[in-house]
């Protein structure tokens, strides 16, 4: 309850110290940052117990105001799940960014506007107040605008600008919404916008906002018709940052605020779920295509992001609870090996200087651990049996063929087929094969780079017992009720709420 | 009515200049322009007719008072723009320092 806030504070608190530091290089500010991000995570993980241990959501009240005026900061078993997710990923990118960034300059402000993409995300994750969300929302994302270009070279400035310009957009379209409702229902707070548009039924005006919700959540979570930003900005970005961008930015901004807003406070309709599905169908199939066709590294797994969440928004377009469980459990092997297989191309491009697959060859006996770690990656993400991937995307196509819609598991199949493709190009010509001439004095990546790598990898391995309900109960299956009981978020919320 | 409906235009015009305009610097100014309309319309849904400041005082009784939040809400929504803005203008000066143009059909070296 007490540690609540800290998963803003801290973040924001040691990005302002890092900032004050200047250009002085040195362990302190990797080693401080490193501190926070593991902190955060630790914190994380008590959350967790602390919402499994509790059946109403736990609240806290910023600056004591009570919620239908102040802010509350809501953590329930999504957001705990969500901010598990966050704060794992982000500790184990910045454990591989002290060697990776070393060659860039001004390492204290990639540590700076890292953390405060940070603790965006964990605003907008642990919000109650829909304004508050979409502040936090944009906290995150001119973040990493600046972090798309922090390379400083002519393609970078392009991808961002790129980027800025079609996500500059979705925030106006979030923002416009949020006017909307609020005209509608004279409160922000998503627990009472919740009952009074339940009292209300739903009108045009809700109508119109929800389009608008869509479209800016869908920018930025690149479903297929808004997908055109992502691959320029996540290949353009410096690796780690690529895989917090495609690892959980996506999610947590596009897919987690989706889901929260249409399931928990405007109540979904079945026009809604229809169009999702039409969607993830449609972004599983062209991100697959177009990742089939790329020969730079990093853009083929920016397509192939595209198309992974397309499973995601697919599972939740399906709606009923298996679908859900399977949804989120996608999410959260996704942003596992994604986030993986980023760093993966973040080392051999450190340690080759390239990343076009038609240079590489024959890596597996230079760099083994790399080699291994993306072979395992790349088996979870393409489903082979043991792997996480495998149960999530068996869970999310089961739940197709149950409510009857046949063809979209059909379309969930050609996908994974496209994905064990494009993904077995991907091993065959950077790590097995001759190797070129001018490879040969390559070596492996430093110690800490690998240590991320290889923590993430065995992540990969075992999480796929959390299909279990022994694991599950704890992690992904409180988290499915809470989008599964729709609208009774508000009754949960507002319980505690009232209590005090 | 009519303002509602003057604000509406002055959103299409920010995403015609967006969608249609070639110049970097004009695509920045739709992107302002479009916020400017967004928080017109926060401004416009929050006005009343003679109405009176929301500032609290001991001996007045306040009547006919306006929405304090959606001012705050554009207060807030004009911070986020200015950040916005200056990290576009930014990025600007160095594509133009990279690419020697503001013209975005010029500056294409990444491929779809």
């Amino acid at each position: 309850m007490k540690l609540i806030p800290l998963f803003i504070i801290l973040p924001l608190g040691a990005a302002f110290l890092l900032s004050l530091s200047g250009k002085r290089k040195g362990a302190f500010c990797d080693i401080f940052s490193n501190a926070i991000t593991l902190l955060l995570f630790i914190i994380s993980l008590i959350t967790l117990y602390n919402t499994n241990t509790q059946i109403l959501p736990l609240i806290y009240k910023v600056g004591g105001w009570a919620p239908p005026i102040g802010i509350p900061l809501v953590v329930d078993s999504l957001t705990a799940f969500m901010l598990l997710i966050v704060n794992f990923i982000s500790f184990m990118i910045n454990l591989y960014s002290v060697n990776y960034m070393e060659k860039f300059t001004a390492k204290s402000k990639f540590y700076t506007l890292f953390l405060l993409m940070v603790g965006g995300m964990n605003g907008v994750v642990i919000s109650g107040d829909i304004f508050n969300l979409f502040v936090f929302f944009e906290l995150a994302s001119i973040a990493s605008y600046a972090l798309v270009a922090f390379g400083s070279r002519a393609e970078e400035m392009e991808a961002s600008f790129k980027y800025m310009a079609m996500s500059a957009m979705g925030s106006l379209f979030i923002l416009l919404g949020i006017v909307f409702l609020y005209s509608n229902a004279s409160t922000l707070n998503m627990a009472h916008l919740s009952e009074v548009i339940s009292n209300q039924g739903i009108n045009k005006t809700v109508i119109f906002s929800s389009i608008l919700f869509i479209l800016g959540f869908g920018i930025k979570s690149a479903i297929v018709p808004f997908h055109a930003w992502l691959a320029d900005a996540h290949p353009a970005a410096p690796a780690p940052i690529s895989a917090m961008l495609s690892g959980i930015l996506i999610k947590s901004l596009g897919i987690y605020s989706l889901c929260r807003i249409f399931y928990n406070v405007l109540g979904v309709t079945t026009s809604f779920l229809s169009l999702l599905m039409f969607l993830g169908a449609v972004s599983i199939i062209v991100g697959g295509l177009l990742a089939l066709g790329q020969s730079d590294l990093k853009r083929m797994l920016a397509y192939s992001s595209i198309s992974q969440v397309g499973y995601i928004i697919l599972g939740l377009g399906i709606g009923t609870p298996m679908a859900i469980l399977g949804a989120l459990f996608h999410l959260f092997n996704h942003s596992i090996f994604k986030s993986l297989l980023f760093l993966n191309s973040g080392a051999v491009e450190y340690a080759t200087g390239t990343r076009d697959l038609e240079k590489l060859g024959g890596l597996r006996e230079k760099m083994p651990i790399t080699a291994n770690t993306s072979l395992i990656a790349s088996m979870g993400i393409s489903g082979i049996p043991p792997f996480n991937g495998f149960f999530s995307k068996l869970l999310i196509i089961f739940a197709c063929i149950k409510s009857g819609y046949i063809g979209y598991g059909i379309w969930a199949i050609i996908g994974s087929v496209l994905t064990i493709s494009y993904f077995m190009k991907f091993q065959k010509s950077a790590f097995f094969g001759p190797a070129p001439k001018e490879l040969e004095s390559t070596r492996e990546v430093p110690f800490l780079m690998q240590t991320s790598m290889v923590i993430l990898s065995i992540v990969c391995i075992f999480s796929g017992v959390i299909i279990l309900p022994k694991f599950g109960n704890y992690f992904t299956e409180p988290a499915k009720n809470v989008l599964a009981q729709g609208k009774d978020y508000k009754d949960m919320i507002l319980k505690v709420t009232n209590e005090k | 009515m009519l303002t509602y409906f003057l604000c509406l235009i002055l959103f299409c015009v920010g995403l015609y200049a967006i969608v249609r305009k070639r110049n970097i610097i004009k695509i920045i100014i739709g992107i302002i322009i479009c916020e400017y309309a967004v928080n017109l319309f926060l401004a416009l849904f929050a006005y009343k007719m003679n109405g009176r400041s929301p500032i609290y005082s001991p001996r007045q009784e306040i009547v006919n008072m306006v929405d304090p939040l959606p001012q705050a809400l554009a207060l807030t929504s004009i911070v986020i723009g200015l950040a916005t803005t200056a990290l576009l203008v930014g990025i600007a000066i160095r594509i133009y320092e990279k690419y020697g143009t503001f013209d975005i059909t010029k500056i294409n070296r990444l491929k779809g």
